[in-house]
């Protein structure tokens, strides 16, 4: 067990990380991330005056899906990323991270006083993943399978109300559960009883969401990093990009039109031996260009990995660079993010 | 007869003669967790007590392994190269790291014993 965010966790079970984030993309994964902040959202023009806080495009959002977005501070650096969902034209449901959850909330019902945050701290959130997670989570509550990607729903279970999305942080297809902390427990033992189940703890969360090439708030961005630079341009709609609209509209705005300065950039080693957060990027010349935000062993590539901010002039897919680790070149080349392809379901 | 000596880092060294087959306790293993990656010194490095003599890498860390006593590195195990999991599955056996000749075995003294080492390991966990 290890601290995180003010809370217990377990990084690893007792088959360890490998085998817990194999099983995930082979079978299907059950985490705890009931550390994470939920709340909804409501009020009249909670829409617009929610896009007021985030680049994400809400309004064009179906009831019922699912955006990725990011809170963004006045310079355009991200305080928080987040999922948000349209549960109706006065109501969306908020998943923040952990660690900035209090400050999230306390930024949102600052910005919009006229709206009504109800933070749900009696919920917990349990996410189960992979390519079985569908044919587990039917079995309990038929339906399940037919929503696509990034949707959400309420099902009941033996009386009680669970509020699912199909989403995660894995790369791979698959639920996050919203459930009463009272009924949490009883529910998961419910899931885990399916053979094809199985706990998987922190270490392995981190090694399946650098896999899918998926930030880690805090090290790959943060409030030094715009949204542009975190390579997130994809999250930001045609319509976003030229309204603006969002804290830090100008900056982002320049960087779409002139590109930034660094970008979020993934990078693939040639030998064994891990680059991990802190180690620095050089060029052909020896040049510090960079440096590695995220790095790891790759359990499903079975090598290292790595993510980082690099001059936009060694940006480009296929750049030969050298991450420095005890001091020594590590080489590695600049590769397209996913780094093992996502399975998430379109739709039936 | 061979006897094994242990670091507060959780190094054994299994002294046979002069030399000593230096590797990682199995405690150490578990709390590194599946290793997937070592550096080894090359045959010929003299190592001082204390000083980083390999680097052992698991899915969630980078540690050092360090020389239990001082002397010159005689010998490495190539086959943790290849595969790391021998780390995990048999550290006092195939995943040693390496073979020291020991400079001075006064220094073995100032090690731990398999009882002290024991009652370390309980007080870590």
């Amino acid at each position: 067990m290890v601290p995180f965010a003010g809370y217990d966790m377990p990084v690893q079970y007792p088959d360890g990380i490998l085998t817990e984030h194999l099983h995930t993309r082979s079978q299907a994964g059950l985490f705890d991330v009931s550390h994470m902040g939920q709340a909804f959202l409501s009020g009249a023009n909670v829409i617009a005056r929610f896009e007021t806080l985030v680049p994400g495009d809400v309004a064009s959002l179906g009831q019922g899906r699912i955006r990725y977005t990011q809170l963004l501070n006045a310079e355009g650096g991200i305080l928080d990323d987040m999922m948000v969902t349209r549960l109706s034209d006065d109501r969306l449901f908020l998943v923040v991270n952990a660690a900035c959850k209090h400050q999230d909330f306390a930024h949102i019902a600052r910005a919009l006083p006229d709206l009504k945050l109800d933070i749900l701290d009696t919920r917990a959130l349990i996410a189960l993943q992979g390519p079985l997670a569908s044919s587990v989570l039917s079995q309990l509550l038929p339906g399940v399978e037919l929503m696509p990607f990034m949707s959400a729903k309420n099902f009941m279970h033996n009386g009680v109300e669970l509020y699912i999305s199909r989403s995660g942080y894995t790369g791979e297809d698959g639920y996050e559960i919203s459930v009463p902390e009272h009924q949490a427990e009883s529910f998961a033992q419910t899931l885990l009883a399916d053979a094809r189940v199985k706990w998987i703890g922190l270490g392995a969360r981190d090694s399946l969401r650098l896999e899918a090439g998926l930030c880690l708030y805090g090290h790959d961005i943060d409030t030094t990093t715009t949204p542009i630079e975190g390579d997130l341009i994809w999250s930001i709609s045609k319509r976003r990009r030229a309204e603006g609209g969002f804290p830090g509209a100008a900056l982002v705005q320049k960087h779409i039109a002139e590109g930034a300065p660094r970008k979020r950039v993934g990078l693939a080693l040639d030998g064994k031996a891990p680059a991990r957060e802190g180690a620095e990027i050089a060029d052909s010349t020896g040049a510090i260009v960079g440096r590695v935000t995220s790095g790891g062993f790759a359990p499903s590539l079975q090598k290292p990995i790595a993510m980082g901010y690099v001059d936009v002039a060694h940006a480009a897919l296929g750049t030969e660079l050298n991450l420095i680790v005890r001091g020594k070149p590590l080489p590695a080349r600049v590769v397209a993010f996913p780094f093992v392809p996502t399975r998430y379901f379109r739709g039936p | 007869m061979s006897e094994t000596r242990y670091t507060k880092d959780h190094e054994y060294i299994r002294v046979e003669g002069d030399v000593g087959i230096v590797g990682i306790t199995d405690f150490a293993q578990g709390q590194l967790g599946d290793v997937v990656f070592v550096e080894l010194p090359q045959a010929g490095k003299v190592v001082a007590k204390g000083a980083e003599a390999a680097v052992v890498e698991s899915v969630k860390a980078a540690s050092e392994v360090y020389a239990p006593v001082s002397g010159e590195v005689v010998d490495v195990n190539g086959a943790i190269e290849g595969q790391p999991g021998l780390v995990n599955e048999d550290p006092a056996g195939k995943g040693w790291f390496l073979k020291i000749k020991i400079k001075d075995k006064a220094e073995l003294s100032e090690l731990m014993d398999e009882a002290a080492y024991q009652a370390f390991v309980s007080s870590c966990s």
